[in-house]
């Protein structure tokens, strides 16, 4: 759908151009500018907001950002503590970032759907997705980048040999090598698969719904998107935390020796 | 809608997010945190230790206010017995005062009636020798009876 050309208008036209992004290059080595610049901003703004409540940490009594930021890390630090019993320096702040990068990608979903588009078609561009979760690209990132550190850390837990036995031998035994590997290959691959495709569907309905909610007469939107934005607000923060949890409990798998 | 390159570009800045993260962010969050946690920490302990200290002073003020209290019941029954003791002496003292002066009186009264009966005796026997001599006057030689009535006085006298 993404090729397509659209400037016929009509219900299909809105809503393939709010699905298409913006984009430079050809076939594979295309980028998707809108994804990359949101993500990226939206990344900025985490790191810049944690990193000014973590410069003025003290120990003393919290000001309103601090707490805000440590309510966060120690949501996010329990959540850790609950389901990774291992010791490692990555893990919480992994957690922390996806938690909150995930939540402001997704959150980007609550603006009006046209807003963003409407102001920079007055500058010339022609296609802009504001919700980078929307495009499998930034899903899969970081859902690769995640079975990335599961393998990583299967193999330096358990070392090649472990790793390669457990592999090879679990569940069924030396006698069912082939089919053991098979079906631990279908195990590994399905978590970032799923991990990823499920943020990536969860956003891409909602958003979905959003544009067609638009379509409809005005006097009508409000009674529709108002609760849809409500209870969006439920999904947003629940695809970051399941997104993180998941990410957590793999990793913690990975550090478990059979 | 297909994966594209960008993925790589995301994967990146997943990657210095996640990084940055880690150096920066969480290390002193985590280690204000954790600050905190052991001043509420010290402070529960310190209010705890307050506590017992409180307790331990009053405790001690109670044992040094019963010892004040049974030194002052000490003090008063000591100052009672030794009121009681000083009203015996003095009672016993006057009793014997008292006694002594009846003493004293009763040598004196001893006294004057053995003054009295000396006196008495003299005369009597100055009495019966001059009652004897005028009796016996013209027959009595002072000279020659002079014996007698010496003897006559000392027997009058051991009377």
């Amino acid at each position: 759908m993404a090729s397509a050309e659209h400037e016929t208008g009509g219900a299909t036209g809105y809503i393939v151009h709010h699905l298409t992004d913006l984009k430079i290059g050809e076939g594979f080595w295309t980028f998707n500018l809108d994804t990359l610049f949101f993500a990226g901003l939206l990344g900025f703004i985490f790191v810049l907001v944690f990193k000014k409540a973590a410069e003025s940490a003290t120990s003393g009594v919290p000001g309103p950002l601090q707490n805000f930021v440590e309510m966060i890390v120690e949501f996010v630090d329990t959540q850790v503590k609950d389901s990774f019993h291992g010791r490692s320096a990555l893990i919480a702040p992994l957690a922390l970032t996806i938690f909150c990068w995930v939540f402001l990608m997704n959150a980007m979903d609550l603006l009006p759907v046209d807003l963003l588009p409407g102001i920079a078609s007055l500058f010339g561009i022609k296609y802009l997705r504001v919700v980078p979760s929307t495009d499998l690209n930034e899903t899969f990132a970081m859902s690769i980048s995640v079975f990335g550190l599961i393998i990583f850390y299967s193999i330096k837990v358990k070392g090649p040999i472990g790793f390669a036995k457990e592999m090879l031998l679990t569940p069924f035994g030396p006698w069912m090598i082939p089919f053991n590997l098979l079906l631990k290959l279908v195990e590994e691959l399905a978590k970032p698969i799923s991990l990823g495709l499920r943020l990536f569907g969860n956003m891409y309905a909602g958003e979905l719904i959003f544009i067609l909610i638009a379509l409809l007469p005005w006097w009508v939107q409000p009674a529709l998107s108002f609760p849809w934005a409500v209870f969006h607000i439920l999904i947003i923060t629940l695809q970051a935390f399941i997104f993180m949890v998941l990410t957590v409990v793999y990793l913690s798998l990975a550090h478990e020796d059979h | 809608m297909s994966i594209t390159a960008t993925l790589f570009g995301q994967m990146i800045t997943f990657g210095l997010l996640v990084w940055f993260t880690m150096n920066f962010v969480w290390p002193p969050l985590m280690q204000a945190l954790e600050e905190r946690k052991k001043k509420i920490a010290d402070g529960l302990a310190a209010g705890e230790k307050g506590k017992h200290e409180l307790e331990l002073a009053d405790k001690k003020a109670k044992s040094f206010l019963k010892e004040a209290k049974d030194q002052a019941a000490d003090i008063v029954n000591l100052a009672q017995k030794r009121a009681n003791d000083l009203a015996d002496e003095k009672r016993e003292a006057a009793k014997q005062e008292g006694e002594r002066i009846k003493a004293a009186a009763e040598a004196d009264i001893e006294r004057a009636i053995q003054q009295a009966k000396e006196e008495l005796r003299k005369q009597v026997a100055v009495l019966a020798i001059s009652a004897a001599g005028q009796i016996l006057r013209r027959e009595v030689d002072i000279n020659k009876h002079k014996e007698i009535i010496n003897s006559l006085g000392n027997q009058l006298g051991q009377v």
